[in-house]
This record gives structure tokens, C-alpha cells and sequence, in this order.
């Protein structure tokens, strides 16, 4: 291989940030052209990684960047991007109240003086979004569209930028599948001309669809580079985290036959019809569908914050009349939404007050004050039944890693002792040990008689952890299925079929 | 008929906040030119332009100031501070309009820049940092003064010649304030929309990390919206003083937030990022002739305030609810339904 065939070489990079090693000796290199995948726990260095390539960060002494054969010397992000180095980052540094044509190319134009020349403005952003084959209006504010949309503008405007390196952090978090298979086929379709791709995921599949080489971080250190071929869905969690991955199914044996929550033809207009279903105690069951199917709807229905237009709900044999989610919270029944930061918590509060907020009226002592000590000692259960990770009960929840973050919203409902749990996408957005160690807390839950809804996109993960799986499409539920019976790949299959 | 109302209410053109205040402001004018008299005369037109052109001019520098995502409490005490100073000089020494104009306009810049780095350099909201600046200010203009009135300006100051008439009353005349007025707000929708400044200014205000990012000095635009802030409350406040003839300490404080409700009225946005000079004039307008009608049609001039808060709380509950209605809400297409 020659020299000019790596578009970025690194030697010896090490970051410590006070005494901890975010980085340890790590040498990476990117080849022209390739989709290289970045893979490993949170914490595993992945970040500081990104930001030290981006010139973000400057890497310790002794280390050597190359980008196109040629020494960075001064390791700020403005080297980096004339260079050629373009990040998307998860939030996607976008203008909500600009145009796309403005978000792509009329960005460049800031570091310039004088006016700004609309029309090449409008003409250099059809060009860019036409290289990545997709149609935007160029008029439309990046506000009114979908997150998928708003990715495609940022890669365009990475491509505007002249891009050879375009690193990817989780671009696919918030998309739904068949956003997802568009956007891989852009990915593709880049480095198909050229354009080094390096990809940032948590979603293992994806990771192994896209990628030509895989990178696996553990610890600050470079576990191994491999070829897409040599790793899969059973081998890559083991190598990021250095063990293996229990991958049993729930035990059958939690599952009681008391229904807890009964569901008779329940409708909303536009937003699911005639949906029957039950749910009994100890009980886990997976809903399935794509997003819009109205798994999310009917949810909320069920939580009191959507109210249905006719049909039952009975909890427990009785009729249950839900006005607000205050009802379905007295009733017993808990809801962990799917974006647990806007919705699930309060990020710059503690997690005591996190936890503490359901229960927050019956912790009250005399006078109807809070009665601190009582609050601290529930939050203390909490956290230790949950085997949160955190400095103390004091740090606030956005210093958590992700997936003690929901392990912080699942304590706050467990704390009202429910009878039904229902969970929206509970593992978005957390690493593979963490999910394991929420899928393990979700079975527990179900051991105690707690009846849960399981509401995932992730077919293996609702096969796993479900006792039932129902799929839902345009606001209907399709069929019934038994998890036993069938594979990841053909339960995607039959979502999918419903696309159509 | 209801649903066509509905339908009427999800055109696009609705969510423009512009649509809907200049429909108000011709149903208002429509109705003030049938109701009174006076109202639809050259002369009084003339006359509420002339009144209102202080407010028109500091709402063109509030509007940058709320693009850019923050929000200025302290311009009025910059407006008197600059007031004050350009008085005392013309009066004790002479000179010209320019000069008046220079004082006024470069205490303006000073105590804005200061502002715009204070707000950047300590990370502290802007509504905080500009509370404080204007009891500084103020309270020092206060003290050294003593609160006193000035008066007794020279004549050059008195009579300032008007483009096209005489200026006198009765007259049909371009005069300074209106044509200072127009030049804000032209200078102001250029500046924002055809210069690169001004789209990182909305850039800033829209996502100010991801401006960061790309390489946007945030500083620098930080002291250049609180400077252009300062720099037009100081014209603002030499109109202001020409048509009173006075100069009281207390006179421009305390009209803070009227500036800030013309120019939310007009549809920029508090969050940042959003706002246009034709909604803003708009606003003033609007916010001009309500004052002008009412006192025409003799109505007391307490009710002002409380026709002014109603058509805050409707024209933006209305803007609100149509932007809701049309992109919010998601629908599930359902089968057999």
C-alpha cells in the first residue's frame, strides 16, 4: 500500500484528561475510500478520539497526525476542516431557522467579508444535495423537516465543504429503519467516489451492513481492526467489552396466568383502530412496528395522555376511565417515554430529586413538608436496587452515561410500585453491556409480577426479552407472535413487508 | 363554514406572522378612517410617523439584538446617558447636527460594546448583565446630575429644516425623524439579509454552538449587536430630545419593554433567530396607530396599555396555534379509516 492510499494516519495518540487515560498508544489509520467503523463502549475513548482527529482536542505529546500524507502541526479544528475533515456530530450543528440551501453553502461563507451572493448560495446547495442524489427544497426551512432530512443536509454540507473524510457520530440514533437503509445507501453511494466515511455506532447491525473495516476501542486501547467479514453480532460485543453477552431468552416461568390489563377495541382516529390485546402479571410483551405505526399512540393512550375516541380499557378485571396520566399513575401503571432526556427527566437535577419526583407528595412529613431524609433513603433503595452508577446522589443526571440515565428514570416509576410498566424504546441511544444490564432489570421487574410493555424497533431485542410480540402496522395490530418461533431476520422481515 | 375556516387557517401564508398583523393593521385602519375623521389624513399619518419614530428606530436594534438570541434592558439608560452628554455639549459649546448626532451616536457604540463583551467574556445571560448595566448607568447619570432638567437649546437645534415643506404645522413634510426612521430600517433589513454579518447574527441566534463550530467569532458579533444597539438608541435619543426640546434623566427609562413588544409583535422570536425589519415596522405600526386611534376616538389613554396587552396575547396565541396545527401534530395513517 502506498503512502497517498491512507487518507489519515495516527501514531501514538494518548489523551489523559487528569489522571485518566481516555487514550492509551492508540495508532489508527483510515484508507481512501473505505467506510471504517469506530465501535466500543461509552467510555471506551470513541469520543476523544473523534475530537482529537477533528483538531477539537490536542493529543498528548509524541503523537503524529497525517492526513493525506502530510503532518498536522497545529491541531485546531480549523487545520482539520481545511484539510478536509468534516464531523457530523449527533446533534448535527444545524440552523433550525435557516434555509437548506443557506445550511449548506451559505455557512461558507462566513468566514468572509462582504455580502452574501443568494443565488450561487442556492446553486452550490442544489449541486451538493444533487451529489448525494437526494431532492430538498432548497427554500424549506432545516426546522420543518424530518431528523432523516436534516442528516442528508449535513452530509451535504460536509460535501460542500469539499470533504474527504467525513466521520459520522451515531447518525442513525433517531431514524427509522427505512431512513436508515436511505441514508447507508448515501453513505455507500460517497464512498463509492471517493470520500472516506468513518462511522459511529452503537447499532451493531448497521455497523456490520456498511462497514469495510471495523475498529473496536475497549478502554482507550485498540482492541483490533477487522475486516467487516471476520466480525458479527455475537463476536463484536464480546470484543468491546471484553466478555461475553448473555443472549438467553426470558424464562418463560415469570409469566402468570392473572391478566393484569385488558384492551378491547380500543380506536383513535388517525391514530390506531380496534386494538385488543392482554397483558398478565409477570408478563412481558413486545410491541413491534415501524415508527408511525402507532405503537407510541397507543401508549400513551394507555398512560392517560392520548385520550382514545372508543373502546375499553380494564385493569384488572375493572373498567378504568383515564383522564390524565395522574390516573394511570394512581391506577399503577408507569411510563418510560422513548426520549428520556426531553420527556424522562430533569437532566441538570440530581438524581435524588430524578428519583424521588413520582413519590415526591407521600415523602412529606408533618405541615406538608418535604421530609429530606425520607427522600434521600428512597432515592438511596432506588439507585442500590438499580445498581446505579454515579459519584453520589447529588450529581446531576447529564453526568451519567446513558444508560444509567434510564436506569435513573426506570427507578423513579419503580418507586410507585406499578402494576404495569410500559417501556418506549428503553434502550435508544445505550451501549451493548448497558443494554444487557436493562434487559436483565427489565426480567427482574417481570419476576415480581409486574406486568410490562415492551415497545421496540429492534427485533432481537423484542424477541429476546418478550413472551408475546404483537406487530403493529398503520395503527392496526397485524398479527400475534410467538418469539420461539421465529428469528431476528424473519420477524424483520414480516415489519418490513409492512412498508408497502 | 368552520371547516373552511380551518382550511383558510393551515395556508402557509398564516404562519407568517407579517400576514396577520398587516391584516389587523388594515381592518384597524379601515375601521379608524370610517370611525373618525382625522385619522386618515396626510397630516396625522404624518404626525404618528414623526411621534413614533424614536420607538421605530431603537425596535430596528432590538430586532438584531433578539436575532441574535439575547435581549437589551440598559438601552434606554444608554439613550439618556448619550442625550444627556450631546445636550450639555451643544448647548455649552455650540456646534452642528452632525455633531450632536456623533456624541449621542458614539456613547451609544462605547456603552453597547461593553454590554456585547460583558454579556460574551462573563457567560451570564444577557437579561442579567443588561439589568445591571442599566441601573449603572442610569443610576450614575442620576447622581451626577442630580436628576436635572435641561432646556434651552440653540436655534439651530429648535428649527431643523425638513425635506420637501417647511416643517411647520399643517404642512406636508419629509422630516428628519421620518427620514432617519426609513434609513434604519433599509440599512438594518440589508445589513441582515445580504451581508455575511448579518446571517451569522441569525446563524448565532438560531444554534449558537454549531456557529462556534464553523468557525463564527462569537465575541465579536456579541459586541457588534449590543454596539448597533447603543449605536441607534443614541439617534434615537437626539430625535427624541429635538421634538421635546428637553432633556429629563427620566424621560427614555422605563420604555424598555414598549420596544420589546413592538418587535415581538412584528415576530421575532425571544428563543433567537427568527425576525424580519418588515415585521418589526409592522409591529410599531401597529402598536403607532392603536395609540393614535384610541386617542382620536377619546377614549382615556389607561385603556392604551390594555388594548396593547390584548393584541400581544392574541396576535402571538394566534401565530402559535396555526405553526401547531400545521407541523406538530402526527398523524397515523390508519388502515380502513
Amino acid at each position: 500500500m502506498t503512502r497517498s492510499d491512507l487518507i489519515l494516519k495516527l501514531s501514538s495518540i494518548s489523551k489523559y484528561y487528569g489522571g485518566v487515560v481516555a487514550l492509551d498508544g492508540v495508532d489508527f489509520s483510515l484508507q481512501r475510500g473505505e467506510v471504517h467503523c469506530l465501535v466500543g463502549e461509552n467510555g471506551s475513548g470513541k469520543s476523544t478520539l473523534i475530537k482529537i482527529i477533528s483538531g477539537v482536542v490536542a493529543p498528548e505529546p509524541g503523537a503524529v497526525i497525517e492526513v493525506d500524507g502530510r503532518r498536522i502541526t497545529h491541531h485546531s479544528p480549523r487545520e482539520s476542516l481545511e484539510r478536509g475533515i468534516q464531523v457530523i456530530y449527533q446533534d448535527l450543528s444545524l440552523f433550525p431557522n435557516l434555509t437548506v440551501a443557506e445550511n449548506i453553502e451559505g455557512v461558507q461563507h462566513f468566514n468572509r467579508r462582504g455580502l452574501m451572493n443568494w443565488k450561487q448560495v442556492r446553486e452550490a446547495a442544489v449541486r451538493a444535495l444533487d451529489k448525494i442524489g437526494v431532492q430538498l427544497d432548497p427554500h424549506a426551512l432545516v426546522g420543518d423537516l424530518s431528523i432523516a432530512d436534516r442528516q442528508l443536509v449535513a452530509i451535504a454540507r460536509a460535501l460542500a465543504f469539499d470533504a474527504k473524510l467525513v466521520i459520522m457520530d451515531e447518525p442513525t440514533a433517531s431514524l427509522t429503519r427505512s431512513e436508515v437503509d436511505a441514508l447507508l445507501k448515501v453513505v455507500r453511494d460517497l464512498s463509492s467516489k471517493g470520500i472516506t466515511i468513518l462511522f459511529v455506532s452503537h447499532r451493531l447491525d448497521e455497523v456490520l451492513e456498511i462497514a469495510q473495516r471495523v475498529t473496536v476501542l475497549r478502554d482507550g486501547k485498540i482492541v483490533g481492526v477487522y475486516n467487516a467479514e471476520e466480525v458479527d453480532l455475537q463476536s463484536l460485543p464480546k470484543l468491546m467489552t471484553g466478555r461475553a453477552i448473555s443472549s438467553e431468552k426470558v424464562p418463560a416461568s415469570t409469566k402468570t396466568d392473572q391478566v393484569l390489563l385488558e384492551v378491547r377495541k380500543l380506536s383513535k382516529a388517525e391514530n390506531f383502530k380496534e386494538i385488543s390485546f392482554t397483558v398478565s402479571r409477570g408478563e412481558i410483551l413486545g410491541i413491534t412496528g415501524l415508527l408511525g405505526s402507532g405503537r407510541t399512540e397507543l401508549a400513551l393512550a394507555l398512560f392517560g395522555m392520548n385520550r382514545p375516541d372508543s373502546g375499553e380499557i380494564l385493569l384488572e378485571g375493572k373498567p378504568l376511565r383515564l383522564s390524565s396520566n395522574r390516573d394511570a399513575i394512581a391506577a399503577g401503571i408507569a411510563y418510560v417515554p422513548e426520549d428520556r432526556i426531553s420527556q424522562g427527566l430533569v437532566m441538570p437535577q440530581s438524581v435524588e430529586n430524578n428519583i424521588s419526583i413520582t413519590t415526591i407528595t407521600e415523602l412529606c412529613g408533618r405541615l406538608g413538608l418535604i421530609d429530606p431524609a425520607a427522600k434521600g433513603r428512597e432515592a438511596a433503595q432506588w439507585s442500590e436496587n438499580l445498581d446505579i452508577k454515579m459519584a453520589d446522589l447529588s450529581a446531576a443526571v447529564n453526568t451519567l452515561s446513558g444508560g444509567n440515565q434510564q436506569r435513573v428514570v426506570l427507578a423513579k416509576w419503580m418507586s410507585i410500585d406499578p402494576k404495569l410498566l410500559i417501556l418506549d424504546s428503553p434502550t435508544a441511544g445505550v451501549d451493548v453491556a448497558a443494554k444487557d444490564g436493562i434487559y436483565s432489570l427489565i426480567r427482574g421487574l417481570a419476576e415480581r409480577g409486574i406486568a410490562v410493555i415492551l415497545i421496540s424497533d429492534e427485533a432481537d431485542e423484542v424477541l429476546l426479552n418478550s413472551h408475546r410480540v404483537l406487530i403493529m402496522n398503520r395503527g392496526r395490530i397485524l398479527e400475534e407472535i410467538d418469539p420461539s418461533k421465529i428469528g431476528v431476520k424473519e420477524l424483520n422481515e414480516r415489519i418490513h413487508a409492512t412498508a408497502n | 363554514m368552520r371547516e373552511s375556516m380551518r382550511q383558510l387557517i393551515k395556508n402557509p401564508i398564516f404562519k407568517r406572522k407579517e400576514t396577520f398583523l398587516a391584516l389587523i393593521i388594515i381592518a384597524l385602519g379601515t375601521y379608524l378612517s370610517l370611525a373618525t375623521t382625522d385619522f386618515l389624513t396626510v397630516a396625522n399619518l404624518l404626525d404618528v410617523l414623526v411621534n413614533y419614530s424614536f420607538l421605530g428606530i431603537m425596535s430596528a436594534g432590538m430586532l438584531i439584538v433578539l436575532i441574535s438570541g439575547g435581549i437589551d434592558i440598559s438601552f434606554t439608560a444608554i439613550a439618556t446617558v448619550g442625550q444627556y452628554a450631546m445636550a450639555l455639549y451643544i448647548i455649552n459649546y455650540g456646534g452642528n447636527l452632525f455633531l450632536a448626532f456623533l456624541i449621542a451616536g458614539v456613547i451609544g457604540v462605547v456603552l453597547g460594546c461593553i454590554n456585547g463583551f460583558l454579556i460574551d467574556y462573563l457567560k451570564v445571560p444577557a437579561i442579567i448583565v443588561t439589568i445591571a448595566t442599566l441601573n449603572l448607568h442610569y443610576g450614575v447619570l442620576i447622581t451626577i446630575t442630580k436628576g436635572r432638567w435641561i432646556y434651552g437649546f440653540p436655534e439651530w437645534f429648535r428649527n431643523i429644516p425638513s425635506l420637501f415643506g417647511s416643517g411647520g404645522s399643517g404642512s406636508y413634510a419629509l422630516s428628519l425623524p421620518v427620514i432617519l426612521l426609513v434609513a434604519v430600517y433599509l440599512f438594518t433589513a440589508f445589513f441582515l439579509n445580504r451581508t455575511t454579518l448579518g446571517r451569522q447574527i441569525y446563524a448565532m441566534g438560531g444554534n449558537q454552538e454549531a456557529a462556534q463550530r464553523l468557525g463564527v467569532n462569537i465575541r465579536k458579533l456579541k459586541i457588534f449587536v449590543y454596539g448597533f444597539m447603543g449605536l441607534v438608541s443614541g439617534i434615537a435619543s437626539v430625535i427624541q430630545a429635538q421634538l421635546v426640546q428637553t432633556v429629563a434623566p427620566n424621560a427614555i427609562v422605563g420604555r424598555e419593554l414598549d420596544v420589546v413588544a413592538a418587535v415581538v409583535l412584528g415576530g421575532a422570536s425571544l428563543a433567537g433567530g427568527t425576525g424580519t425589519v418588515v415585521g418589526t415596522a409592522l409591529g410599531v405600526s401597529l402598536i403607532a396607530m392603536m395609540g393614535n386611534g384610541l386617542t382620536l376616538l377619546g377614549i382615556s389613554s389607561y385603556w392604551h396599555q390594555v388594548f396593547l396587552g390584548a393584541v400581544i396575547v392574541i396576535s402571538v396565541g394566534v401565530t402559535s396555534y396555526s405553526r401547531r396545527r400545521g407541523t406538530q401534530v402526527r398523524r397515523i395513517q390508519v388502515d380502513g379509516e
